[in-house]
């Protein structure tokens, strides 16, 4: 059934968003940071997968040596950079941060060439799985939907169960709280750091098989991100889950059905260039719509003026 | 009895589930400086924002001139006559004493949509301006940068800018936060000139201030008022005592 | 400004030299170095008005660069249809511009800090992608713009050097006009705005008002820009409008220094005069202008232009 299927793109993209956007509002609700380097990481992540899975010949211990990898150059780059940039204006950090996704897409460039990589789908799973009689979805697919949700659990388990995850909480509604607690802000602030980093590498590295391995392609989703987290409201992961899998769903469902709904209006050719640009717009028109009527986001946290 | 210029009637504002103002009444006569008094946290900031428009009530009306401004934004009150000092000091750090001022009378002076000729030479501007800074002392300090001002100097300069808006409603936030004995005598004595030509509505902690200067007193407690009457009737209220005077908690003004 | 501190002699000169430069390239055959001031003369034009609500109003837009391709557009399309006339063409870029402007800053404006940032990005995307779904205009490959606007015998903007100069004195009348605007009245109400909202308002500015005409305005200088941009390349495609090209610009108004008068043009200078001269060094210059980026940010404050005023304490 095509809308099942679409159903589930929708939700395994808007899944893939999620990751991307957690470690984004995490990083921009506790430390006020604006990092458009974030979609570095996220490249990072599906270059280091694409070149350990060909050193080790094994889709799983590339996964994994990425991750770590990613971990890695992202508490590095919090301790040398970062730690800098904070209380800095957002200005200065967009500027800064900018002037990172240049100097990234440069070096993978240098390491790694300008034409890109490719990351091929493990063996056992590139079939298809019967999740209904008479229905097949793409095993791979499935497999990023249960790993992006046991994801989420897992930091919905730590965020809403664990000591530091009060102070995750605390630190994204009032700041100046979890100082005046008394705990070692700059370890806290580098392991929330090393998670998004870990999270953005994630994500990369499960779409690489699918989508793409290729300088700039932090950017493009980067973008998404950035809407996921102003519609869920910053600092807040419930919100990033919500507003990713709406995201998803509206992006997927709309490129499908718009050039449909479109030709009831229009002529033929009128129709397709029109859906082209809507579709694409439509995740923007959401976020116009949602500031415009809830500007704080749909799961706003700060409390503070 | 004259209509009063302020009325305040069943005011209600919440945050969340604390109610941070409580059915709130209160006049304000013309001419008279009235004092609003309550411990910390009786929702005296929030009165004052609600009166001067950066925060909506929940419900209740707010009549000034005659006139219901209860939503009204903020500026368009500024435009009636209503000016406001800040109990943190809020003024544009990176200009001068004097283009703060200036500003605060070029709001009142018609538009701004001019983009032509420079409006730090408009003459009947500067001069407003720098009366406005003489009359609380400032005149000296007039191109110094505000953020170079001492404390003291700032919260005077927060007066001259509301006075720069020719109002007639004076809302003052704790004028007196923060200053030091001489400044805090040369602020007390200020306001009793100003009483004379323009309404005050006074938040203050000093009690010898309060005492001192006010025609009436309201004391706030948990945001509701529980006695609003002229001084010596408010000093020998026995609730107000248990409340706040008696309980140490007044603060002096060099606290 | 006083008439003899280093960094005003520094601007006189740069001044002097960007007017004197046809003549430099013209006994020296260096054609290629007149092409690359002209497309830095038109980035300095879109980088001042930017500075305009960036600098002085300390409104953080990033979709500016939409802007750039309204203008490039409305040239493009009606070359395309036939009407090559710049008296149509450059009126139509800059009302095109103002009226974006108008209905992105009428919502934006009811946002703040980074929503505001994102809002502005969400619009400027928007148009980009209505852009790359205009199949009779190119779409995704853009449009090739086989004549520049005529504006009949008086000048001819296919010869490079009065383009130039057009160019140049385009960016110098905008950049007085910038200079009288931030000294009116206008001016400093915007400023003020920047510096403390909250106590404007207090004072009775209705804050709104003012911030969407400094928008409009700044929109409307970024189209003029756009116009010239399209001219000058002879081609216009979405990809103008891309969020990143967004971010370029703020770079351009940041490092030459927020709120000053000639910061935007020191930065366009510095940005893409840097990424010529390193290009010719590394194919890798991005990675040296990357961290040079940062340490700037880090470092260096008030940009370029900053530095410069802290030359006559030195």
């Amino acid at each position: 059934m095509l809308l099942l299927e679409q159903f589930l793109n929708g939700l395994q993209f808007g899944l893939l968003l999620f990751l991307l956007a957690a470690g984004l509002t995490l990083v921009f609700g506790i430390m006020d940071l604006v990092n458009l380097a974030h979609g570095s990481l996220y490249m990072l992540g599906a270059y280091f997968a694409a070149t350990f899975a060909a050193w080790t010949g094994s889709f799983l211990f590339g996964a994994a040596l990425a991750l770590v990898a990613t971990l890695i150059v992202g508490m590095i780059l919090e301790i040398i950079v970062f730690q800098r940039l904070y209380g800095r204006d957002h200005l200065d950090q967009v500027l800064g941060t900018f002037g990172l996704i240049l100097f990234f897409n440069e070096l993978v460039r240098l390491i790694w060439g300008p034409g890109g990589l490719t990351l091929s789908l493990p063996s056992w799973l590139s079939g298809a799985v019967q999740i209904l009689p008479g229905v097949y979805y793409p095993a791979y697919r499935l497999a990023i939907i249960a790993v992006a949700l046991a994801v989420a659990l897992m930091l919905y388990v730590i965020v809403m169960r664990t000591r530091v995850g009060m102070l995750i909480r605390a630190g994204a509604s009032n700041r100046e709280m979890i100082g005046a607690l008394g705990i070692n802000i700059n370890l806290l602030f580098t392991l929330v750091f090393g998670l998004g980093a870990a999270l953005a590498g994630l994500a990369g590295l499960m779409q690489a098989p699918i989508l793409t391995v290729q300088i700039g392609m932090g950017e493009n989703i980067l973008i998404l991100a950035f809407v996921v987290i102003v519609i869920g409201g910053i600092g807040s992961i419930r919100g990033a889950f919500a507003a990713a899998v709406l995201i998803g769903l509206v992006d997927t469902l709309g490129r499908i059905f718009l050039p449909d709904l479109l030709r009831l209006v229009l002529s033929g050719t009128a129709a397709s260039s029109a859906a082209r640009a809507l579709s694409s717009m439509l995740i923007y028109l959401t976020m116009a719509i949602v500031l415009v009527v809830r500007p704080e986001g749909l799961f706003p946290t700060t409390s503070q003026r | 009895m004259v209509d009063p210029l302020l009325r305040v009637e069943n005011l209600v504002r919440r945050f969340g589930g604390i109610v941070a103002t409580d059915n709130l009444s209160l006049d304000v006569a013309r001419g008279e400086l009235h004092a609003i008094i309550g411990p910390n946290g009786a929702g005296k900031t929030t009165l004052i924002s609600q009166l001067t428009g950066q925060l909506l009530p929940n419900s209740g009306s707010i009549r000034f001139c005659d006139q219901d401004i209860t939503s009204l934004p903020a500026h368009r009150r500024s435009a009636l006559g209503l000016a406001r000092s800040f109990q943190i000091t809020s003024l544009l750090p990176d200009f001068t004493a004097i283009d703060n001022v200036a500003l605060a009378a070029q709001a009142h002076d018609g538009h701004s949509f001019r983009f032509w000729g420079n409006a730090r030479k408009e003459g009947h501007l500067r001069e407003a301006a720098r009366a406005a800074l003489d009359r609380v002392g400032l005149a000296h300090r007039a191109e110094i940068v505000v953020s170079k001002l001492s404390h003291g100097e700032q919260r005077e300069l927060e007066l001259a800018v509301a006075l720069a808006t020719k109002p007639q409603l004076l809302l003052l936030d704790e004028p007196m936060a923060g200053l030091g004995i001489t400044e805090s005598a040369r602020m007390v004595k200020l306001l009793q000139e100003l009483r004379r030509e323009v309404t005050i509505v006074l938040v203050e902690h000093d009690m010898d201030a309060v005492f001192a200067l006010a025609d009436r007193i309201t004391v706030l407690v948990y945001g509701r008022v529980i006695a609003s009457d002229v001084p010596s009737a408010i000093r020998s209220n026995e609730e107000v005592k248990r409340a706040y005077l008696g309980d140490q908690h007044a603060v002096t003004r060099h606290g | 400004m006083k008439p003899t501190d280093p960094r005003t002699i520094l601007i006189a000169l740069l001044c002097a030299a960007l007017i004197l430069l046809p003549l430099y390239t013209g006994f020296t055959g260096n054609v290629f170095m007149l092409t690359l001031f002209t497309r830095i003369i038109i980035f300095a034009l879109a980088a001042t008005s930017l500075n305009l609500i960036l600098g002085y109003g300390g409104m953080m837009s990033f979709g500016h660069a939409a802007y750039l391709g309204i203008g490039g557009y409305a040239v493009g399309i009606l070359a395309h249809e036939g009407i090559t006339s710049g008296l149509v063409q450059f009126p139509v870029a800059v009302l095109a511009s103002a009226l974006f402007a108008l209905v992105v800053g009428s919502l934006s404006l009811r946002t703040r800090g980074v929503y505001f940032i994102m809002i502005t990005l969400a619009f400027g995307q928007m148009i980009y992608y209505v852009a790359a779904g205009l199949d009779r205009y190119g779409s995704d490959d853009g449009l090739t713009i086989y004549r520049r606007s005529q504006f009949g015998g008086l000048i001819d903007l296919s010869n490079r050097t009065q383009f130039y100069y057009v160019c140049l004195a385009v960016l110098f009348a905008c950049l007085y006009l910038v200079w009288r605007i931030v000294n009116s009245r206008f001016g400093l109400v915007i400023q003020g705005i920047r510096s403390n909202e909250r106590r404007m308002q207090a004072i009775g500015f209705p804050v709104y008002r003012y911030r969407l005409a400094c928008f409009v305005i700044a929109g409307a200088m970024c189209g003029l820009a756009g116009a010239l941009l399209a001219n000058h390349t002879e081609f216009i495609s979405p990809s103008i409008m891309y969020w990143t090209r967004s971010g370029d610009l703020m770079v351009m108004v940041i490092l030459g220094g927020i709120g000053s008068l000639f910061g935007p043009l020191i930065g366009t200078i510095a940005f893409l005069a840097l990424e010529e001269v390193l290009s010719g060094i590394t194919e890798y210059w991005q990675i040296i202008i990357g961290p040079l980026l940062l340490l700037v940010v880090l470092f260096g404050r008030g940009g370029i232009d900053g530095w410069l005023g802290r030359l006559r304490r030195g």
